[in-house]
């Protein structure tokens, strides 16, 4: 027996939104990139249990989990680049500090 | 219950768990920490849906090498990256409201709709397929957007060693 595809989207949906609670409530760089990283993490299980729940036959929602896993790394690579450089300039990571782009 | 129904419900309470505590720990050490198991367990799913070239890759890219990388920084920032402030009740609230409406209309979505089927086999990609599909050049072939993803990988690096040394 099977688990339904409804459970799986379930758990990917409340992932999701854990990811944008914490958007919300944290007020560090580091841990906003831990957010984003649950959020696109909850919609790669979204893609691949689309690709095996309705189409088994193809590979679609499968390469499609696999780029977004490579772009999810390349995206941590830069913002880390960005963020250690903006703890040389700022020294501080805290939100409420960076507000020279704001106006 | 079957076995899988048990294995789901475990790897789902662990997930929701840590994932619950890795956005509202204090420390970033322990969040990054428990961010990890969301991510073991993200490929315990895909071992269930019977996708272990996905699983495998989820647990080397993401808890191999993303992880590590948010390790690095929080250890190279150290005082720096500790969320001592307060978050204020307001945003807080905001917060929970916004996420909880967004779950529960997730779920009434999900729930009410009637997806194209439950034609679920139980069976493995096979790596053949996979690197046929993932290097063809017809119909259903991705070699195109395997190339841009590696441009864009090596954009990435150099990019992030231009934004990150030393003037």
């Amino acid at each position: 027996m099977t688990i339904p595809a409804e459970y799986m989207l379930i758990l990917s949906a409340v992932l999701f939104f854990i990811g944008v609670f914490g958007f919300f409530t944290r007020r560090n760089l580091v841990s906003l990139l831990i957010c984003t990283e649950l959020m696109l993490n909850a919609v790669d299980i979204n893609f691949a249990v689309f690709n095996a729940y309705c189409h088994p036959d193809r590979l679609e929602g499968y390469i499609f989990s696999l780029f977004g896993i490579g772009v999810a790394a390349a995206e941590t690579a830069v913002a880390i680049a960005i963020i250690i450089n903006v703890y040389r300039n700022v020294h501080s990571i805290h939100i409420k500090r960076l507000k020279n782009l704001k106006h | 219950m079957s076995i899988n129904l048990i294995i789901f419900s475990g790897l789902a309470l662990v997930m929701v768990i840590a994932a619950l505590f890795a956005v509202t720990s204090s420390k970033i050490m322990r969040a990054t920490t428990l961010l990890l198991f969301v991510l073991f367990g993200t490929a315990g799913l895909y071992f269930m849906l019977h996708y272990s070239f996905l699983g495998a890759v989820q647990i080397t890219v993401y808890a191999g090498g993303i992880v590590v990388l948010l390790i690095f920084v929080v250890l190279l920032l150290g005082k720096g990256s500790v969320d001592v402030t307060q978050t204020s009740m307001r945003r807080y609230m905001a917060g929970t409201a916004t996420a909880l409406t967004g779950m529960v209309l997730a779920i009434y979505l999900i729930t009410s709709t009637d997806f194209a089927g439950d034609k679920f086999t139980a069976e493995d990609v096979t790596m053949k397929e996979l690197g046929m599909s993932l290097m063809g050049t017809e119909k259903y072939n991705y070699i195109l957007p395997f190339e841009v993803m590696s441009v864009l990988l090596l954009a990435c690096t150099v990019g992030a060693i231009l934004i990150a040394r030393k003037k």
